[in-house]
């Protein structure tokens, strides 16, 4: 059954507060979620208040403040700090995106940070993406052909046809869309969800594909596709500001074309 | 405790090559219930204190009681399709889900059925 309240030993407690040190001006609260696997406690929200004038714009740069300065037992993701690798995605003031790219001064108030909605939880901010990686590995995210290549030079693709990919390509696989989608937390186990059908879309849309018929073969399910509900939230949330709605409308579209 | 690998959970029993039937069903439905409901609820709010006899007469002629028919069979298709999205998406108990799968598809074909005998009763009924 869909879960509508946290099971008892998920249900948050309040934790401790890091008060900021005396001569601070800009003092914003962080309340960060907490979870720690080895002490068995329920998890708890811990309030940080950062100094914003020793600190970069970012909610990653306040992140690393607060581990490096206030609380090493913070634990989270990241890699690149620039939107890239897809690392510290995690739910923001209420929407998941990418904590390097997103702005401290866009949150009103109390900034709070959690980690990716309905995921287990590793450790604090650190979700178990365990499953949405087999995932994306059971699509086959990579070319597959039946022609060999040439030997000479590449696989050619016009600009109209690699033009067909803009939009696909810059997904970074940071699952926020993913884990903002209902259908995927009711069904996270049979859907395949909003990030990897846009990755199974990529594929399909590469004229240099052979694939595409079995493709679409290993998609036409009533719970790998069509628990897709046009719900949106995944093309909101993109911190890349991609469409994967648009892109599993797309193989929605084929799957009548092909009839 | 399972020791599956993450992949075999993941690919479990594969596809089954099918859903879009469903899915277009859904849709061809919809668009076919815009001009149909529409039309429905004027003509109910046309009618509005008419009498027995009357409405008798109304349905009576084909150019209304072929769309009633056309309406009442794609209202309750339209609505066993969205029934059955609602239960597989919300009910995660096998049986549960069968018997509530079972108990819409029956009560739309009982309830359509009784709809399409009102209609023709109404239309042909001494």
């Amino acid at each position: 059954m869909a879960e509508f309240a946290l099971p008892a030993n998920s249900k948050i407690g309040v934790g401790k507060t890091h008060k900021a040190r005396a001569p601070a001006k800009r003092v914003k609260t962080f309340r960060i979620y907490r979870w720690n696997p080895d002490d068995g406690a329920n998890p708890r929200i811990d309030s940080y208040e950062v100094d914003l004038d020793g600190c970069g714009p970012m909610v990653l740069d306040a992140l690393i403040k607060i581990k490096n300065e206030i609380d090493t037992t913070l634990t989270f993701r990241r890699s690149c700090r620039e939107g890239i690798c897809g690392s510290c995605a995690m739910n923001v003031d209420g929407t998941n995106t990418l904590a390097c790219t997103k702005p401290i001064d866009d949150v009103s108030g109390d900034v709070k940070v959690y980690p990716l909605p309905h995921m287990k939880v590793v450790k604090d901010l650190v979700p178990d993406l365990t499953t949405a990686y087999a995932q994306l590995a059971s699509i086959e995210p990579w070319l597959k052909t039946r022609t060999p290549a040439p030997p000479d030079r590449e696989r050619l693709q016009s600009p109209e046809e690699r033009k067909r990919l803009d939009g696909l390509w810059e997904c970074i696989l940071c699952f926020c869309c993913q884990t903002s989608c209902p259908s995927y937390w009711w069904n996270g186990e049979r859907y395949l969800g909003p990030a990897v059908l846009l990755q199974a879309y990529r594929w399909i849309a590469d004229s240099r594909d052979e694939y595409t018929g079995e493709r679409l073969d290993a998609l036409e399910d009533p719970f790998r596709l069509y628990r897709c509900h046009t719900i949106m939230n995944c093309t909101k949330t993109c911190p890349k500001g991609l469409n994967p709605a648009k892109a599993i409308a797309e193989i929605k579209k084929l799957m009548v074309v092909r009839r | 405790m399972s020791l599956r690998s993450p992949l075999a959970r993941v690919r479990g029993l594969g596809s089954a090559k099918e859903g879009v039937q469903h899915w277009w069903m859904q849709r061809l439905t919809a668009v076919a219930l815009v001009p149909l409901s529409l039309w429905f609820v004027a003509a109910i709010v046309c009618h509005a204190g008419a009498g027995h006899a009357q409405m008798r007469a109304w349905i009576a002629a084909p150019t209304v009681a072929i769309p009633m028919l056309l309406l009442i069979v794609a209202t309750f298709h339209h609505a066993q399709l969205g029934l059955q999205v609602v239960i597989e998406d919300y009910v995660h108990h096998e049986g549960v889900k069968v018997a509530s799968l079972i108990a819409v598809k029956f009560l739309a074909v009982v309830l359509a059925a009784i709809s399409v005998f009102a209609v023709l009763k109404l239309a042909f009924g001494g």
